[in-house]
């Protein structure tokens, strides 16, 4: 597909008598760097990118519509494998919408085991970032390092629902798992330990000079542009905007715990790794409080009718995934599967900046900005 | 060996030449088969990991195995490449490498051609293998090669000119380009100390040199998928391996005699311990700071790549030369 | 089986709300209710999980304006209704009484503005029910708003009602009624409120005779308090009265202040979101003309997001407006897609504005046959992406989009896979 959506341009004519031609470099969509099935078809005169076209669509399974013929909680797992580096928010974007339209109340120890796989989502998802970041840049060792850390953290999940990446482990009105005997304690070690190591982490990394130079005032944009793009987490962060949904649309139980949303107000990718890394320390503040008041003994599941029937109408609701907002539309006709369900993924719409940002950069700033993007592409394609 | 050298060729001298070619050749595949297994195995380490484990006692036949692999596989050669070009580029890359080994002073004694000009030689031909990564990314056909070997084809070139503009200063110190002079001449006290700035300059020219992190541009795995070498792949592949690591073998020896004082003990009490042994200890600590380099530097960026080889590390050089020069000349009772 | 248990209670709650809405809408004649079934219970289960009184409030000021117009029909009337909405909400308050901590505090709020208002309402009770009514046909429109914030069924009665101003007055008598039902409703769920209820209706007492009898009595009933019909109807009729001093009160302030009443109002209004409903229509048909607006109601069901449905000629135009007018200024497209409804497609579009902190929701209709919907790319580059992801699986065409390919699909795709009707090519069948 898409044979002419470029052309290239020969210049005969130059001053230097020399034949210069323009080149279409196809990247992906098995390329290292692209971070899964995604392809940018990029024009580039020697290695300066003179336009780039984003072609996507390799894993589009159709989610939405298998949707359609799906029950609420049969959806669940699908959601899983959008974001499959941090399905727990996709599990919770679901469920929100649907306790949402009922007008359900979530059980209290149901909303802090929520909050908490979470965010320990989070910190796993930025930790895949931050490695894949840095190994986009030709940095090698802390990719491992991030993976190391994020195993605990996987650990900890496949001990809470049984699945490592693909939990499944919210429902509408709780979730399908209680923390079994000792977890808590765990992720409080876990907690304990990881901030220790996000020091390791900002003294292999952080201060390196290759590194800064390299991402200093690369894929730069402001406010004006990001609001523009519909960009959204830390890509609008970065910008200045003190924007987090946990903060400003508190959902789930995020008010009741103390934690700053960090900003920047450069909008390049030096920005972005900043406050992804300010991003881990937050959530793990959060963490910690959340692991401390941890209910001693509940329900986690709330009362919820056998078969979940939201009323007919629609709602739209939005959460703040590790890559920006998720949304969830559901439009409903009072039957227990939904009529359209449309999922606003942020990996989607962060991506729409791309072209833009990557016209007149070298060949080597376009997996840094790529990577400072922080897509996954199950995202992407949906 | 020189000896040899001189007398009229017969089919006696040319057997002894050669039997001794094989036996650097053998022990150089040794080094690089092991230079790879060390390199997994400390990258391992520093990584968390384990490293190669598997094959043979503590996974020491891994990089055997890797190129029986390699040399068993099938040989694929892209439909529309260049066939003569091709074939010609692996050879072209390893050849040179090859070959600058032939001046290096190991001790005393182990030395293939002792000439005056040795390291004038071994610069020359170094230039060479950038010959054949440009003909590599030229005939394979891809783009992605062509990017390679074209940025290899820059990087090279540039770095190549401070490379030698940092020797110079040792040149100017000893009065001599034969290495094995130059070694002598670091009895009293190595090339590194008077020369620290040269030393700096010629390090990290060198690693831009060997295409090795963070000046590993050319194969970029994460942005080139492997650069010029990414069409080829079984034996054709494995020269160009093998020409990387043999360079780092010339390398590592080259800074050993240039910087470290070759075979000469770091004490002169330690005399008894013989010089072969001083010149592996050394020349093992330069390739081990090549793999903690790679371990943990991210790469570099095109344009901030020459702009600091031409705006940084030649102006360092050149201001080198100048500073020894005027020692030197002080030194002689000039002022 | 604790399903079972838990269900009921949000029913019957729904039920005798509907119950009792049923009622007050057979008496005020309402016009075109569809879609009430089932917004209704909803909205009347969140209306008293939220803050039942601050409710009432506004809706008794409006009501009480009325009041004053048409005094004598509603005493009458709401003494008889008030007893049958007690008589159903009874239940439901008392139920949640325990719950509800903050009736206490909107009703002491609102005591001073009383004490003033029952004040000035004694002061010139006979100029004031001369002028109310004379205000009545002036200030109809902004009250009427208030009132109609409640639900959209309200809402639509309430906006033929500024249409057809004449019809205004006999619909205030109606309202009154629903006035006092609520003011029913109030008295039952604060039981903290009488004390200071009293305290207020003593301070009216002082005030004026008239009030002061009628609010005694109600205070009187009020601490009884155990849901007899009696306390109810007379707690119902102390509230009307209340509203009916407050409303003097507010009709003086409405027409000191012009147009700044309703946004007094804003905080206790029935959605929080409501004001922000009514500025968006209002700047919008202020602008475009009120046809333009094909719909306009709190979607209860999406944490209360104003929505909108807008024509679809006139879309970009709006489109326009919403992003660049200072007020509104909505900068951010969150989300946009398309919804396959069988007789139509919608685009749905979440929009947010940064500068205000505010949510919009915007619908725009199109046919399945012919579907346009104008790209609103050009505003918002965000919406790029998204237009050619709804083209390629709704098949809406969007005008104006500069590069309109399919984004997820192969090129080659043939069909819209989202609608209802697709049925999936494929070369080898």
């Amino acid at each position: 597909m898409n044979h002419n959506i470029l052309t290239t341009h020969v210049d005969t004519s130059s001053e230097t008598g020399l034949r210069t031609e323009e080149m279409l470099l196809n990247v992906g969509p098995q390329h290292p760097s692209t971070h899964g099935v995604f392809r940018l078809v990029v024009k580039i005169d020697g290695e300066t990118i003179k336009e780039a076209i984003p072609v996507m669509g390799y894993l589009h399974r159709g989610t939405e519509k298998l949707a359609e013929n799906l029950t609420y909680t049969q959806i669940i797992p699908y959601t899983d494998r959008m974001d499959y580096v941090s399905a727990m928010t996709n599990n919770y974007v679901l469920c929100h919408a649907v306790e949402t339209m009922m007008g359900l109340e979530i059980p209290e120890r149901a909303q802090f085991l929520r909050l908490i796989a979470m965010e320990l989502n989070r910190v796993a998802s930025h930790l895949v970032w931050w490695g894949t970041f840095l190994l986009d840049i030709g940095a090698m060792g802390p990719f491992l390092y991030a993976f190391r850390d994020r195993e605990t953290i996987l650990d900890l999940f496949n001990e809470l629902c049984g699945a490592r990446m693909t939990f499944n482990y919210m429902r509408v009105g709780g979730v399908k798992w209680d923390a079994p005997p000792g977890w808590i304690d765990k992720a409080k070690e876990f907690v304990q330990y990881m901030k220790k190591e996000l020091n390791n982490y900002h003294q292999l990394v952080t201060g390196n000079e290759i590194f800064i130079s390299r991402l200093n005032g690369i894929g730069k944009f402001d406010t004006k542009t990001a609001l523009d793009y519909s960009l959204s987490g830390v890509m609008l962060r970065s910008t200045g905007v003190k924007w987090d949904l946990r903060k400003d649309e508190p959902y789930c139980i995020y008010d009741r715990f103390e934690f700053d949303v960090p900003t920047a107000t450069e909008g390049d990718c030096m920005a972005r790794y900043h406050l992804r890394m300010a991003e881990i320390e937050q959530s793990l503040r959060i963490l910690e409080q959340a692991l401390e008041q941890f209910p001693s003994e509940g329900e986690v599941m709330g009362k919820v009718p056998r078969v979940i029937r939201p009323p007919a109408g629609e709602t739209y609701v939005r959460i703040e995934s590790p890559r920006g907002e998720i949304g969830c539309y559901i439009a409903s006709q009072g039957k227990d599967k939904p009529w359209r369900l449309k999922f606003r993924r942020p990996s989607f719409t962060n991506l729409q900046i791309l072209p833009k940002l990557l016209q007149g950069e070298n060949l080597s700033n376009m997996v840094a900005i790529l990577g400072s993007i922080d897509i996954v592409l199950g995202e992407v394609d949906c | 060996m020189n000896t040899l050298l001189q007398q009229a060729p017969s089919w006696g001298s040319t057997l002894w030449f050669i039997v001794a070619a094989v036996l650097l050749l053998a022990v150089v595949l040794g080094f690089v088969t092991y230079a790879i297994y060390f390199e997994r195995k400390v990258i391992g380490w520093m990584q968390l990991r384990i490293g190669p484990n598997r094959v043979g006692p503590l996974g020491l036949l891994q990089t055997v195995a890797d190129v029986a692999k390699l040399l068993l596989k099938e040989d694929i050669r892209p439909q529309h490449a260049d066939k003569a070009l091709f074939t010609l580029a692996p050879i072209l890359a390893y050849a040179p490498a090859f070959a600058v080994l032939a001046v290096m002073p190991f001790t005393e004694s182990i030395q293939f051609a002792d000439l005056g000009i040795g390291l004038l030689y071994y610069i020359a031909l170094s230039g060479i293998t950038v010959l054949g990564v440009i003909t590599a990314g030229w005939a394979s056909n891809n783009k992605y090669s062509l990017i390679g070997g074209l940025r290899s084809a820059a990087q090279m070139i540039s770095y190549e000119v401070p490379l030698v503009m940092s020797v110079v200063g040792i040149v100017l110190l000893t009065g001599s380009m034969n290495l094995k002079d130059i070694v002598e001449a670091q009895r009293d006290v190595w090339n590194i100390v008077p020369q620290f700035i040269g030393f700096a300059v010629f390090i990290i020219a060198a690693q831009a040199e060997l295409n090795r992190t963070p000046f590993d541009l050319p194969e970029a795995e994460s942005e080139l998928v492997g650069g010029y070498h990414v069409e080829y792949s079984g034996f054709r592949f494995a020269m160009f391996m093998l020409a990387e690591y043999v360079y780092m073998f010339g390398m590592g020896a080259l800074i050993t005699i240039l910087f470290f004082g070759g075979w000469l003990p770091i004490h002169p009490s330690l005399d008894f311990i013989p010089g072969i042994v001083w010149f592996i200890l050394k020349f093992s600590l330069y390739v081990f700071l090549q793999f903690w380099i790679r371990a943990t530097m991210p790469r570099l960026r095109v344009d901030q790549l020459m702009s600091f080889a031409w705006k940084v590390l030649l102006p360092v050089a050149l201001f080198n030369i100048l500073l020894t020069a005027v020692v030197v000349s002080y030194q002689n009772g000039m002022f | 089986m604790s399903d079972e248990k838990r269900k009921p209670t949000p029913e019957e709650k729904a039920a005798a709300a509907a119950e009792a809405r049923a009622k007050a809408e057979s008496l005020r004649k309402l016009r075109e209710q569809e879609a009430q079934a089932s917004q209704e219970p909803q909205e009347e289960v969140s209306a008293l999980e939220v803050k039942p009184v601050s409710e009432m409030t506004p809706e008794e000021k409006a009501a009480a304006k009325k009041a004053a117009a048409a005094e004598a029909i509603a005493k009458a009337k709401a003494a008889k209704e008030a007893k049958e909405a007690a008589e159903v909400e009874t239940p439901v308050a008392e139920q949640q009484s325990e719950a509800v901590a903050l009736p206490a505090k909107p009703v002491s709020e609102m005591t001073p503005e009383e004490k003033a208002a029952a004040k000035k309402a004694a002061a010139a009770e006979a100029i004031a029910k001369a002028k109310a009514a004379k205000e009545q046909a002036e200030a109809s429109p902004p009250p009427a708003k208030p009132v109609s914030e409640m639900t959209p069924e309200e809402k639509a009665a309430a906006k033929k009602a500024a249409a057809a101003e004449a019809l205004a007055k006999a619909k205030a008598a109606k309202e009154v009624k629903e006035a006092a039902e609520n003011g029913a409703d109030t008295a039952d769920s604060a039981p903290d409120a009488d004390a200071k209820a009293k305290a207020a209706a003593a301070a009216k007492a002082k005030a004026a005779a008239a009030a002061a009898a009628k609010a005694k009595a109600a205070r009187e009933a009020g601490g009884d308090e155990s849901g007899d019909d009696d306390a109810k109807a007379k707690a119902a009729a102390a509230a009307k009265a209340k509203a009916a001093a407050a409303a003097a009160a507010k009709a003086k302030a409405s027409q000191a202040t012009g147009d700044e009443a309703p946004a007094e109002e804003a905080p206790k209004a029935p959605s929080k979101n409501q004001p922000y409903l009514d500025k968006y229509v209002s700047r919008i048909s202020e602008a475009f003309g009120q046809e333009v607006i094909e719909a306009s109601y709190i979607n209860e069901l999406a944490k209360e997001v104003p929505t909108l449905t807008i024509q679809n000629e006139r879309w970009h135009q709006i489109a326009q407006f919403l992003k660049d007018d200072e007020q509104l200024s909505f900068e951010y497209l969150s989300d946009l897609h398309g919804v396959d409804y069988e007789d139509r497609l919608e685009v749905y579009y979440h929009f947010y504005s940064y500068k205000n902190r505010q949510s919009l929701a915007v619908k725009v209709k199109t046919s399945r046959e012919d579907s346009k919907v104008a790209s609103v790319m050009d505003l918002w580059h965000g919406a790029n992406w998204n237009e050619r992801e709804t083209f390629d699986l709704l098949g809406i065409h969007f005008p104006g989009h500069k590069d309109l390919r399919r984004i997820l699909l192969p090129d080659d795709w043939v069909g819209y896979p989202l609608r209802k009707d697709y049925v999936q090519y494929d070369e080898e069948v």
